[in-house]
């Protein structure tokens, strides 16, 4: 089948403008951090961005007594409808500055601007407009009358949806009453600096928002910090244990948002092209870089080899490369970092004895780049089964029966996310109630939204993010 | 208890495990004693291998109990409740001897245990509409949250009160469709191997709550790493290891209850703290078309 050739359609980086160097938001002002600074490079050419503080133990301490302060002082006595009106200016201000958001943070995470454009930012400013209306009614959360703010929030996010995580964790923290220090992925910082000018558009008082920017350790003094009354992460499962032992034995609350390895079970009656294109959605979507990416496809053995070759024809014509190309569909993979593991785990693949599949595909001479990949004959022994990937790397297993099938997909140590392809609903229903997974998509995947509450079973982390549930865990009532 | 010249017969007090009443493994007892330190009868002092039976019962039983419809679970623990108001005098008299209660205070906390699982009993089916719901998202589905157990939940029972507080810590995980392995107050497990006889007439699936007399101290770590064991509540963890155990149990992401400063007031009402840790939310993304 041939497919039509596309003019290159960049989206123009001109809308960013980009400071040589980068200073920590501390108490409502940029200020020189004490760590050592590090580059931020742009993963799709290896380009230096600019440079960017790494905060010491003492500049973290100095936003928490920041954060503190503005708990007691400004956000905390604030009447509830203007904290709620606060948080609606910073949704509008989003959306006003959508698009530079969405090319900084392509250039920064290496996704295509597509995904940044259409999902990362309007879901982002969703998530703020959805909480700020949560701000003047939480009498209401389900967790008795006048539940109380836990205080100051340690949050620490990951790379894969910079700006997209830092409001999953800021809006509902902030609604809740309590004041936040975040401290975005070593490699994604810029979007998170961009939205600290954000606040200051919104007249946010000081401290109420501190971004201290760096890498583990500075994340680590987040979490420890004495003063922090609550701790909130999302990113591996094993530094997820590293954070609930460090916070063992204080009074810290904890939520964790940790890794996953989601089965996306296809039946013999699902419709098979919508099946395909929710396939590719489900583990390519940003590369793969997603916690609940669909990464053990799990078929129907009748139709196994008719979505194998559905898939192949479809991946054949997804184009990897320049994430400001309006037409990328497969950006670049985040650091180099993840490319070596995912090198690494599907060189593993291959030498237990998987099939390995690629599609033929230019790649950038610069850059961190991993074609798409689809295995076949995959066991459930595996490493490319059991473990999560956080790449374009799909991992097909097949059943024959609804009970293997569930049986399959619940044989894992995580359970954030799972789906089901089917044409019929009572057998969505049945299966769904199952599986062990926080999120299961039926004929769909990787579908957000601020109402609905997200998390996993298992080792895939505690509490949840979205809806009121996520407001929650950001409150101490009676009731909870 | 002794009526004319007759001997009475006295209950051995042995482990509860997967619905039946084994000694323990490692063929170890330990003296109980009345609060004035008078002998009331040796119980069983679990072992490790006795917990991890345990948890392999509680997670043989999980699939069954968690996938009982609520009415069913509702109409099991109020039935928990009918059981054991028959063993009122019983319980009254194993409460007063252990916790050195006036039979008026020993007769208001068994009388208030029984009524926790009424109040327990009546939670099963509306945990769904209390903590789940419709979520309206921006697209074409009908998109739901539902809560669902997390598992097979280690209970560490508190030491003080022998009997309300252990139904207070246990209800709540049975309720919400977890199984359970609790580990008794050390000094008083006497009121808790009667519950367990209790649970085993009460058309209570064997394996959903599996009761351990013992120290919780030693057990406490085994359960606290144990990999198929989902959560942990520390109430009853001797205070210098709950760290340590909360530790333990972050090595599988485990759920934890972390113990409180001081044993609380179990006639208060609990609310929801003790149902919510020990659930997960679902939500499911169910398509809407034609």
């Amino acid at each position: 089948m041939s497919v039509f050739e596309y003019a290159p359609a960049p989206e123009s980086r001109s809308i960013v403008d980009i400071a040589p160097s980068y200073g920590l938001f501390i108490d409502g002002e940029f200020v020189d951090g004490t760590g050592e600074s590090f580059k931020t490079v742009n993963p799709a050419t290896e380009e230096v961005l600019t440079e960017v503080s790494a905060g010491s133990e003492a500049d973290v301490d100095r936003a928490v007594r920041a954060a503190r302060r503005a708990f007691d002082k400004t956000w905390g006595p604030l009447r509830p409808a203007d904290r709620g009106k606060y948080l609606f200016r910073i949704a509008r201000l989003l959306q006003e500055r959508a698009r530079e958001f969405a090319v900084l943070e392509s250039l920064d995470n290496g996704k295509p601007i597509r995904e940044s454009r259409d999902v990362d930012v309007p879901l982002a400013a969703a998530h703020f407009f959805y909480y700020a209306g949560w701000a003047d009614k939480l009498d209401h959360v389900g967790l008795g009358t006048k539940p109380r703010p836990l205080g100051v929030a340690g949050q620490v996010i990951p790379w894969n949806f910079p700006l997209l995580m830092l409001a999953w964790k800021v809006a509902p923290a902030l609604a809740a009453g309590n004041t936040v220090v975040l401290k975005p992925a070593e490699t994604t910082p810029l979007t998170a600096l961009l939205f600290a000018e954000i606040c200051r558009q919104a007249d946010l008082p000081a401290g109420v928002v501190n971004i201290v920017t760096g890498a583990g350790d500075t994340g680590r003094a987040v979490v420890e910090h004495g003063d922090v009354d609550k701790v909130a992460f999302t990113g591996s499962t094993d530094v997820g244990r590293q954070i609930a032992r460090a916070v063992a034995g204080t009074r810290k609350k904890l939520t964790l948002e940790l890794g996953g390895k989601a089965a996306n079970i296809v039946f013999d009656d699902a419709p098979i092209d919508q099946a395909v294109e929710g396939i590719v959605q489900g583990i390519f979507f940003n590369q793969g870089h997603v916690c609940c990416a669909g990464s053990r496809l799990l078929v129907q053995e009748s139709i196994h080899d008719e979505v194998i070759a559905g898939l192949q024809r479809r991946i054949g014509t997804l184009r990897v490369g320049d994430p400001l190309d309006k037409n990328t569909d497969i950006g670049a993979i985040n650091s180099a970092e993840q490319l070596a593991r995912i090198r690494e785990l599907s060189d593993i693949g291959e030498a237990e004895g998987a099939q390995r599949w690629q599609p033929a595909c230019d790649l950038p001479d610069r850059g961190f780049w991993y074609p798409p990949t689809v295995f076949t004959d995959v066991s459930p022994a595996h490493r490319i089964a059991r473990d999560e990937i956080f790449g374009p790397v799909l991992s097909v297993l097949t059943f024959r029966t609804p009970d293997e099938a569930v049986a399959k997909a619940n044989n894992s140590t995580y359970g954030l996310s799972a789906g089901i392809w089917s044409e019929k609903g009572s057998r969505i229903l049945r299966i769904a109630d199952q599986l062990r997974a926080g999120v299961v998509w039926a004929n769909t995947f990787n579908k957000f939204d601020p109402t609905s509450p997200f998390g996993g079973y298992k080792q895939s982390g505690y509490g949840r993010e979205g809806g009121r549930h996520g407001l929650a865990a950001y409150l101490e009532g009676a009731d909870q | 208890m002794i009526g004319n010249d007759r001997l009475a017969v006295r209950k051995t007090y042995k482990l509860y495990v997967n619905g039946a009443f084994p000694r323990s493994e490692s063929g170890r007892t330990y003296e109980v004693t009345d609060a004035k330190g008078h002998f009331l009868a040796n119980a069983a002092r679990a072992s490790r291998k006795d917990a991890r039976d345990a948890v392999v019962a509680a997670r043989a039983a999980f699939p069954k109990w968690s996938g009982a419809t609520a009415y069913n679970r509702g109409q099991v623990l109020y039935r928990v409740a009918e059981v054991m108001e028959g063993r009122h005098v019983q319980f009254c008299e194993e409460v007063a001897a252990g916790e050195g209660l006036s039979s008026s205070k020993a007769r208001a906390a068994v009388d208030a245990a029984i009524d926790r699982w009424v109040w327990y009993a009546g939670w099963t089916d509306k945990l769904a509409a209390v903590l789940g719901g419709a979520n309206p998202v921006a697209g074409p589905y009908f998109d739901f949250s539902t809560p669902e157990p997390t598992g097979v939940v280690a209970v560490l029972a508190p030491q003080q009160s022998s009997l309300l507080g252990l139904v207070s810590v246990l209800a709540p995980v049975l309720a919400t469709g977890n199984t359970a392995v609790v580990v008794t107050s050390k000094d008083r497990p006497l009121p808790a191997v009667t519950l367990a006889e209790v649970l085993a007439t009460s058309d209570v699936p064997g394996g959903v709550a599996n009761l351990l007399t013992g120290d919780a101290e030693e057990l406490g770590t085994w359960l606290a790493e144990h990999a198929d064991v989902d959560g942990i509540d520390l109430t009853g963890a001797p205070p210098k290891r709950a760290m340590e155990f909360e530790r333990e149990a972050a090595g599988t992401i485990k759920r934890v209850v972390r113990p409180p400063a001081t044993e609380p007031d179990w006639t208060a009402d609990p609310g929801l703290t003790r149902m919510t840790p020990f659930l997960e939310t679902k939500t499911v993304w169910h398509p809407m078309g034609v």
